[in-house]
Parts: C-alpha cells; structure tokens; sequence
C-alpha cells in the first residue's frame, strides 16, 4: 500500500523553506533588500521543487505516494513519516504557491524587523507543509502546534490596531482545541496498543482500526475540538474576523488559504477514516452547524463596516460549504469540499490581497473611506471583479464548481439542507455586490483616493497565478478532480461499506458492478434514465 | 454542423480582444469593428448552421468538445448513478432559431452601438464593447447548451454582462444600485433553478435535456388527480428561475429599473435576448411542463397576471424607455401564457417577433433620447416627427407591430397565442385580450407624445453649454447613419417575420410550428391528436382584436394629439388609480420594506448577537480566568504568603526578646550564670 520514495521529495519540499531561514539568519539585518530577495528566491525554489507533485502524482494509485520513513521517537513509536495522497498533494500545492504570494505581496508592506518577519513567515510555510505530508499522528501535532507561533508572531508583532488581543486569542483558542485533540489523539493510540500490541502513531495503521462506537464518539468529539477551531465553525469563529482583521496582508492571505483548511483537512484525514461510524452519527450536527455557518457568517458579513473583516466573515460562510460538503459523505460531496478549499484559497486569498492593496496605500480598513475607486484603479477594479465573481461562485470561474458539487452532493441526502445552503448563493452576491458597489463604483468623494497609483507590475504579478486558477478550475477541473478520485473512493469505503470504489471496479473484472455499469455504457451511457 | 461550438467562441474572442488590449490601445473605431466583426462572423456562422439544420432530415446535433465535470458516482432516486457534465452544445430547431435572433439582433444592435457610444471616452467604448461581446458569448453559450447546467453558465454568464452594463455608467449611484438589484434579484430566481438542476438530476440521473425529456415521457403525466409529484417541482422551481430572468410576478421589480444602462444595452438584454432566457429554457424542457399541468397553470396565470399589471403601469409611465420596460414586462408576460396553456411554438415565434419590434422600438428611443440630448421624459419632448423622419417612421411600425394590426409580426405571434389560451381558459384570454389593448394604446400615447403634437423640449442651445460632453446641442437632429440602418433593417423584420407563421385559419401553414415541433417533443410521445380547427372562432378573435387595437389607437390620438387636455382631465378624474399606477402599485416600497429592510436588520442584529454573545462567550471565558487569576493572586499573597510571613513575624517579634539577653557585658552573663546555678542548687535540695 505505502510506495516508498527513491528520492525524498517531501523533505525537499519540506525543508526548502527552512533553509531560506538558515540563509536569513546570515544575512545582516539592515540589509533589506538582500532579505527580501533572498525570501522570495526561498519560496520560489519552493514552489517549483513541489511542482513535482503534480506532475508524478499517480492518479491510478489508491495507496500513498512519495512516502519517506524513518525513526523518530522510537520508545513511543513514533517515526518521521511522510505521504501523500490526492488530498494532500492538491493543499501541498496550494501552500506552496500561496507562500510565493504572500511573500511576493510582503516586498513593500514590511518595512520594520524585515528579518524577522520573513525568517516566521518561512518557518510558518515549513510547519504548515510537515502537517500536510505527516503520517505520523504526534508528527502532524507537531507541526500543528509548530505552526501556531510564527502566526502569533507575525499577527502580535506586525499587525494593526488590536493586533495583541488578536494574537492572544488566535493561540489561546487553538491551544484549548489542540489540547483536547492530544487528548483523542493518545485515546486512538492507546486503543491501537490495546487490539495489536503495538506502540504506534501511524495513521495509516490507523485508517485500518475497527475502534468500538463509544470510544469512536468521544475520540471523535475531541478531534471535532481540535478541527472545529481551526476551520472554523460556528459558534467557534470568533478568534478568525480579529486574527483576519489585525493580521499583516500576508498573514491574511496565508491564514485564509492555508491555515484554515488545517482544520478541513484534518476532518478527512483523521476524522472520517478513523471514526467512521462516529462520522455518521455525527453528520446532523456537523450539518446544522455548517448551514448555520453559511447563513450567519454571510449576513454577519454584510452589516460590516470594515473591508477585511467583511471578508472573513464571507470565509466563515464559504467554510461552511465546505464542511457541509464533505459531510454529506458522498463522492460527489466530498469532492466538490476539497475543490471548494481550493477555491476558497484562490479567491479568499485574492480578496486579502485586494484589501491590503489599498491598505498599504491609505491605512485604513473603513469601507466608507473609499468609493470611485474603478476610476483611479482600473486594472485593480477589474482584478477585484473576477475574484468577487469568484468567490460567488459565477460560472466558468472556480466557485461555481465547488458549489455545485457541494449542493448536488449534499442534495441526494436531504432537499431540506440543501435548499437552505443555496440560499447562500443569494447573500454570497448581495454582500460581495454591495462591497463592490461601495468600494468602486460611485465618484471619488474622499480627495485622499483621488492620486491613489493603480497595481504596480509586482502587485499584478501576485494576482496572476490565482486569476489562471480560477479560471482552469471553472472551465477544467479534469486534473483537479482527477487526483481526488482514489482518495475519496478511499475515504468513502471508510465512511460507507456499501461503496464501491471506482477504480476497483475497473480492476476487478467481472464484478457485478461492471457488469451493471457495461449494460448501462450499451444503453447508451452510465446508469440513467433509470425511469423507464 | 460540428463547429457550432465556434458561435459563441467568436464573441468570446472579441471580448477578451477589448478587454485585455482595447481598454489600452484601441480607438474607439476598431474597439467597435473588433466587437462588430466577431458578431458579423458569428451571424454568419450560425446563418450556415441553420441552413444545415434546414437541409438536414436529423433534427438534433449535439456536438461535445471537451470533458467539464467528470464523472463521480452518487446515488439517485434510482440506485448510483453518474454525475458528469461535458461541454456539449445542441443545435435543434429551437436553439437554431435562437441562434439566429441573437447573432442576427445582437449584429444589428453592434453597428447601432458605434454610432450610440461615440460620446464616451476612448477607454469607455473597448469597455462597452467587451461587456456585450462577453453577453453574447454567454448568451449563446444559453442558447446552444446541452444540459442544464451549460445552459447555467449561460444563464448566469448574461446576468453577469447584465450587471455590469446597467451599471455602464458606474460613478451614478443610481446605475450602479440597478445593476446590484437585477443581479441580486435573479440571483433569487437562480436559487430555484439551481435547486431545480439538483432536482433532475436525483430524479433521472442525467442533466442532458434529451435524456431528461425521454425519460420524463414514460413518466406519467402529474394531473390534479396524480396530485403534485416531482415533476412539478422540478418545474415550480425552474420556474422560479425563469420568473427571475424574464422578469415576471414577483421578481420583476429589477427589469425597469435596468433602464439605467445604455439603450442598446436595454435593446439587447433587456428586451431581444436575456430576458427571454426564462421563455426559452421553459420551452426547452416542454416535455416536462407538460408532465406538470398544476404548474402549468401556475405558469400562465403569472404570465397573464404580469402581461396585464405591467400593461397598467405602463399606460401612465412618462418615461420613454420605462414604458418600453414595462411592454417588455408585458409582453415576456405573454409568452408564459402560452407556455402555460402549451403553446410551446407560439412562445417562441412570438419571442422572435417580440426580439425584432422590440430591439427596434428601444433602438428608436435610443435615438430619439440622443436627439434630445439625454432627454427621456416625453412630457418634454413631442413634434419630433418633422425632425426625425427615419426614427419615427420605424418606430411607427415598432408601435403597429406590436400593437397586433395585421399583417405585421406581431399580429401573427400574439393572436396565436391569444386563440391557443381562448381554447384553454376563457378568463385568461379576458386577461391577454385586455392587455393587447392597453399594449395598443400606451405604445400609441408613446409615439403621439414623442412625435406628434407642439414640440415642449428646452430651446437648442445657442451658447455650446449644457452638454454634458461640452458640445453645443443644436435641437432635436436625426441620428446618424449607423443608428438609422439598424433601424430600417429591424422595421423590416417586424414587417416580415410573422409570415413564417401564418395560421392554417388565414391560409398560411404554421410553418414555425412545424419547424420548432420537434424540440417540444420527443419520438413516440403520445402526440395530443391533431385537435380540430375552429376557423370561425380564430376569425372572430382575430377580427375582435384588431378593432379592439384600432379602437385603443383611435383613443391614445384623441387624448394625446388632438385634444391633450382630455389625459389630464382623465388623470385627475381617477387620480387615486393613477398614482397607484405612477408609483407601480408600491411594490419596490414594498420589498424595500420587508426583504431589503429584514435582511439588513437581521444582519446588524446577528452581528451585534455575534460580539456580544458568541464572541461575548469567549471574552467571558477570559474575563473569568483572568478573574480567578487576580483571586487566586491575591490569595497567594495575603493567605498564603501570609501564612509564612506571620511565621517569619513570629519568629523575628520574638527573637527581640532574645535579643536582650545577647548584650555581650561579662557581667551580665556571669550573674545569669550564678542566678541559674542558684536556682539548679535550689531546685536540687529543695525538690529531692
């Protein structure tokens, strides 16, 4: 099942942007530009060693790929033990690519412990990539907790206004979460121990574990904890609109494109496959509590007055499709949740950047402060339209997909939750709409907008990478979705026994599955029209 | 017929051409040629496509180009089923002659464009021109869709086009608001269609219009006594959508005010093309309303409801382009009362008539407003018919047209489907019958007061001010020359383009109707038998229309041309209908006060409920471990601490005591001394 790597290219990956720390360390601080340079070089080189993933990931391989493993604890079992499926590969990528433009969109915004900032904003890319690749439980909390400092860092030092009860909050919060999810994590160990013998912290052993309801639903409330403030859902999203707000753009950006899918992400790494029957039972809450989310954080969103935090109050909305998504316990829904992290990485990351475009030039967040800003800005008027029709999810630009996914695979298991997440679709355009209409259209009233420069070539440059995004994936998601197949099918066969994986039924020749699906292809197509 | 796919590429092409070069580089000229060109080529494309499909015995080609939505395996009403959505386009009789009143309308209203936008600025025009370039794309992109979820891209591409050319001209507060409205309000309507798209889905397992309309014609029909199934709500909820984008009862609110963007933009989205969106995609999935007759009925009692509540608020609108707003309400009013009584081919011929008098009706206030130097309210203007001969002459026969006096188009498509609703409902024919005369006579209170009477506009302007733009206005003038042609050539389709329909009752053969009937079918439906035909009755409708329209014309000339007093007095006799009309019936008030109002109010309640409570929690959670912090502090320093200081107390009080005794004088210590040996010798001999 494991396929061993020749060349360790998770560590590569894993480690570049740790070198660029080591790098930093040397380079005298009053030497800016150097700094700079040399970070952006760090997550360039960054992102193309893990450009390679993409490409060799194997998309006919159910099992984990690229896997390194070596001992690391050995006392208590644990081991230094990388792997990757379609999931991870995908938000390796995405981190990669974000920590390119967050430092790119950095250049000029930081002008104060330049060396510091980059030297936390690298280690932060380091931590946050080791808690995509681990198979190792207590490696993964590792980088779990690793990656919650430099974030305090970057939000204590270099944010705005309230930026130290917005640091204080962020940790404290997931600490208390984390915690209790040490708790589950020891609790699967243990039971691990208890059925085999064995001293283990290997998740893939644990994908594996048949673990007694009752402990499942308790394991599963701690880990819930743990996720729940990461993603975060309702009611635990308050630490996000401060952290979002007070945070440097960059923080911003890695903090909504990355940091959050932490969260999502351990739900369908641990959550699923490890509890499955817990999952299920749990479905109606995790459930409410996302189409809750999805009203509420969008009509929290728009009675805003402050461009950022209008922003992550439309995360707190858009995560909520997410959960609801995967939730849905369908390939089709379990899909369309990851596309949707994807998405939201693009076009929530995008409108980040977007508000600390202006931020960086008039210092303030106050949406009233703006207006007619299409006139003085054109290029960034029109960069900010695509992303706005982006994040509503418009056709033919990204969001549409995750959401149709989403909607179509939560729908087959109950109209009721679907027809009111749709209604999200409706407010997703009214706030975004209103923002839009507040912040560009109209005349330029305040004198100080009138000189404002338009992006300049570095700035455009941070954008160009997400607007190709949001357009490949609207118009073709094929490569996208291609890569989730096996990982799905694999959490599915966890959450579902009745499930048949997709790409066994084209191995396993003569199963009654093919033979259905060859009678339907004679039909004229896979199973349809299943009235007649 | 396999490049159809190329149509709305075109288009498509030539709005990323302006948009990501023009905006920069392009004069105005080659902004417009660029835009023009691409729809000229994609006319001429879709002209050779419908040739084919005329000389073809095979109805339908569906062409896929690329995978869009792979397939994943989820569960259906009936067992797993396949989710997958490629990029495929069908051209049928239907989508063909869409085809040809989008490309061919959309050409017309392109070359209008370049005379029309010459006033904006350089950058102004690529802009415009991207815009309705990238509407075309996604119009036909509608238009020729597959499945239902193409079509969606579609549906939503043109609402999005829609938004951002009612708001053209963004720095107006009140264009930018309009364009938030239209694209929120059928956002509302989106929620019902999408929901509809989820619907067939579970239900058939496919989202491919044929395989969907096969399959729903071995279900059976869900009449009355069936009782409400799942066919109905598939079609009440892409009703709901189409009640959005057609702008019908009770989402019609954002069409009128959509007149804040350009007039060709009114001619093309507004009244030729998006708005029909809902008719069409109806039409398209004929074989399931049909299976639906509850909310068929639905169907054409709002169209009919809305064909007559807009006629009313049109008949006092001053406005020239929001009484044109208010017929198109009317009039896409219509063609749902012909879907609703299954008149499926009726709607979409009078789709196309409607596409040309109406396209040619705004085109003509397009430019009688640049006549009179953005001017849209007729009470200023009037006599305009010596000074515009072309845009009066053409809008005449715009107003005729739809007025429904023979033998122009709109006689033909409207009492087609006036006789198919008479066959059906007496009441709604009532509905439809009244509003054609209305139809007849605020067009005709249109064109008397714009054109006929004593001119009231302001004096031309002798000085060179007052031009917006900085140009002396020198009065009312004709429009140029690429205004007026497209005109000529749209008065010529609202003269000619209902002989394709002639009724069997006149002589003619239907022949639209048998050219569209297979769309609306599918092989081996139980056809309805071919029902017989009451001549007598059509010639009495026909006959009793025409002279109701003449009778209306007859009236709007006494009132407005030649006694003009007579509206006046009429308004003041009935003055509490004609404010309740003049304010359309309160219901933009209306919505504002509930939906707008309850929206924003919950939002500010749920977002003070956010800092308070839910985040107030989690303040509390700190404010109480900082509490017991402090307490536990001052425990640990007074009690605790306490505790070992009193011992240190005790111990430091009582070594003073000590202390005395430590005075380091020989004679102290040797009388202690001798004091403690005479008491041990005491306690020795007196205690033994």
């Amino acid at each position: 099942m494991s396929n061993a790597a020749e060349f360790p290219l998770l560590s590569l990956i894993l480690f570049t942007p740790l070198v660029g720390v080591l790098v930093l360390l040397f380079i005298d601080r009053a030497n800016a530009h150097l700094i700079r340079l040399v970070s952006n070089v760090t997550v360039g080189i960054g992102f193309l060693v893990s450009l390679p993933l993409w490409f060799m990931y194997d998309t006919q391989d159910a099992g984990w790929q690229f896997v390194e493993r070596h001992d690391w604890i050995p006392s208590i079992g644990a081991d230094y033990f990388l792997g990757v499926d379609g999931f991870s590969v995908l938000l390796i990528l995405l981190t990669t690519l974000m920590g390119v433009i967050a430092v790119l969109s950095s250049w000029t915004a930081i002008t104060m412990r330049v060396k510091e900032y980059y030297v936390f904003l690298l280690a932060l890319q380091t931590g946050m990539l080791g808690a995509f690749m681990s198979l190792d439980f207590l490696l993964f909390f590792l980088f779990w907790e690793v990656m919650l400092v430099p974030m305090y860092f970057l939000i204590g030092i270099w944010g705005s206004d309230n930026r130290l009860y917005s640091a204080i909050k962020f940790f404290l919060f997931t600490l208390v979460g984390s915690v209790v999810m040490l708790l589950g994590i020891l609790a699967v160990y243990f039971y691990h121990h208890s059925v085999t013998g064995i001293y283990t912290f290997d998740v893939t052993q644990f994908h594996k574990l048949g673990i007694p309801y009752d402990l499942q639903w308790w394991i599963f409330l701690a880990f819930f904890l743990g996720f729940a403030v990461k993603v975060p859902m309702f009611p635990f999203h308050t630490w996000l609109p401060d952290a979002h707000t007070d945070a440097p753009t960059a923080g911003s950006v890695i903090l909504a494109a990355v940091l959050l899918k932490m969260g999502t992400y351990g739900f369908i790494r641990f959550s699923l496959p490890i509890l499955p029957e817990a999952t299920v039972a749990f479905v109606p809450v995790v459930a409410a509590l996302s189409i809750v989310g999805i009203v509420y954080g969008a009509l929290v969103a728009m009675a805003q007055k402050d461009w950022k935090r209008l922003v992550a109050y439309s995360s707190v909305s858009h995560m909520g499709m997410v959960m609801l998504g995967m939730f849905a316990l369908t390939p089709v829904g379990i899909t369309g949740s990851i596309v949707q992290q994807l998405n939201h990485g693009i076009s929530t990351g995008a409108l980040f950047l977007i508000v600390g475009i202006v931020y960086e030039r008039r210092h303030t967040r106050a949406i009233a402060e703006y207006g007619g800003l299409s006139k003085v800005m054109p290029v960034y008027a029109t960069i900010f339209l695509v992303m706005t029709m982006s994040s509503i999810g418009l056709p033919t630009l990204n969001g549409f997909i995750g959401e149709v996914l989403i909607l179509q695979g939560i729908f087959v298991v109950s109209k009721m939750w679907a027809f009111v997440a749709a209604s999200g679709i409706v407010l997703g355009a009214a706030y975004m709409l209103w923002l839009y209409q507040r912040t560009m259209f109209g005349n330029v009233d305040n004198p100080k907008n009138e000189s404002l420069p338009d992006l300049s070539m570095r700035e455009i440059w941070t954008f160009v990478p997400l607007l190709i995004l949001a357009v490949w994936i609207g118009l073709y998601p094929k490569p996208f979705l291609d890569r989730l197949e096996t990982s799905v099918d694999n959490v599915m066969v966890r959450v579902n026994s009745d499930y048949t994986p997709r790409l066994a039924a084209v191995e396993d020749q003569g199963s009654p599955t093919l033979a259905l699906d060859a009678a339907a292809q004679a039909d004229g197509g896979p199973v349809r029209g299943g009235a007649r | 017929m396999d490049f159809i796919w190329l149509i709305p590429l075109v288009p498509g092409i030539g709005a990323a051409l302006n948009g990501l070069v023009g905006v920069r580089s392009f004069s105005k000229r080659t902004a417009g040629l660029v835009a023009t060109g691409a729809m000229a080529i994609a006319f001429l494309l879709s002209a050779f496509a419908f040739i084919q499909l005329l000389g073809s015995t095979e109805r339908f080609h569906k062409v896929t180009v690329a995978s869009w939505i792979p397939p994943i395996p989820l569960e259906t009403a009936n067992g797993i089923g396949s989710f997958e959505v490629p990029w495929a386009f069908t051209l049928d009789p239907l989508s063909g002659m869409m085809l040809l009143v989008v490309t061919g309308i959309g050409l017309l209203i392109h070359i209008y464009s370049i005379g029309y936008i010459d006033h904006e600025p350089r950058g102004g025009v690529a802009r415009f021109f991207c815009y309705l370039n990238l509407f075309c794309f996604f119009m036909l992109i509608l238009v020729l869709g597959s499945s239902f979820l193409v079509m969606f891209v579609g549906w939503e591409g043109v609402g999005l086009c829609s938004y951002l050319l009612i708001g053209y001209w963004y720095k107006k507060k009140s264009a930018s608001d309009a364009g938030k409205k239209a694209f929120i309000v059928n956002r509302i309507g989106d929620w019902g269609f999408i929901l509809g798209i989820f619907l067939v889905f579970f239900t058939f397992g496919t989202l491919d219009f044929r395989e969907v309309a096969e399959a729903a014609a071995a279900l059976p029909v869900e009449t009355q006594a069936v009782g409400f199934g799942v066919i109905s709500l598939i079609c009440l909820l892409l009703f709901i959508g189409a009640t959005g984008k057609s702008a019908q009862i009770p989402l019609y609110v954002w069409l009128p005010d959509a007149m804040e963007g350009p007039t060709p933009v009114s001619a093309l989205i507004h009244a030729a093309t998006m708005v029909t969106a809902g008719v069409y995609m109806v039409c398209r999935n004929a074989v399931l309303f049909e299976h639906a007759p509850i909310v068929m009925g639905i169907v054409a009692a709002i169209g009919a409801v809305t064909a007559l509540m807009a006629a009313t608020i049109g008949l006092v609108q001053t406005d020239i382009k929001r009484v044109l707003a208010y017929s198109t309400v009317s009039q896409l009013g219509y063609m749902f009362l012909a879907t609703g009584v299954g008149a499926f081919s009726a709607a979409a011929f009078h789709l196309m008539t409607h596409a040309f008098f109406k396209a040619l009706l705004f085109l003509g206030s397009g430019s009688v407003i640049h006549a009179m130097n953005e001017e849209q309210d007729m009470r200023r203007m009037g006599g305009l018919r010596q000074h515009m001969p072309l845009t009066f002459a053409t809008m005449l026969i715009g107003a005729v047209a739809i007025a429904g006096i023979p033998p122009l188009s709109g006689f033909f498509s409207k009492d087609e489907i006036l006789y198919r609703t008479f066959l059906s409902n007496q009441l709604l024919w009532g509905i439809g019958a009244i509003t054609a005369v209305m139809t007849a006579f605020y067009m005709f209170r249109l064109i008397n007061m714009t054109f006929l009477g004593q001119y009231r506009g302001p004096a031309p302007d002798a000085e060179g001010h007052g031009d917006s733009h900085g140009h002396a206005w020198h009065g009312p003038h004709e429009s140029p020359r690429l205004m007026t042609w497209p005109l000529v050539a749209l008065a010529v389709g609202a003269v000619l383009a209902g002989f394709v329909g002639v009724p069997a009752a006149l002589g003619g053969s239907n022949m639209i109707e048998h050219f569209l009937e297979p769309s609306f079918t599918v092989p081996g439906m139980a056809h309805a038998a071919e029902e017989a035909h009451h001549y007598e009755i059509e010639w009495a409708l026909m006959a009793l229309s025409v002279l109701l329209a003449v009778g209306a014309i007859w009236f709007a000339r006494r009132n407005y041309v030649e006694r003009p007093e007579e509206a006046e007095r009429l308004a003041e006799r009935l003055a509490g209908t004609h404010r309740l009309l003049t304010n359309k019936y309160y219901v933009d008030e209306l919505y504002d006060a509930t939906f707008v109002r309850g929206s924003m109010s919950s939002a500010r309640g749920l977002w003070r409920f956010d800092g308070g409570v839910v985040d107030g929690a989690v303040n509390g959670t700190g404010w109480t471990t900082r509490a017991s912090a402090t307490i536990s502090h001052v425990l640990d320093k007074y009690v605790v601490d306490g505790l070992v200081n009193l011992v240190g107390w005790i111990c430091r009080e009582g070594s003073y005591g000590f202390r005395r005794v430590q005075t380091g004088l020989i004679q102290n210590y040797a009388f202690a001394t001798l004091v403690g040996v005479f008491a041990f010798v005491t306690w020795f001999l007196v205690g033994r």
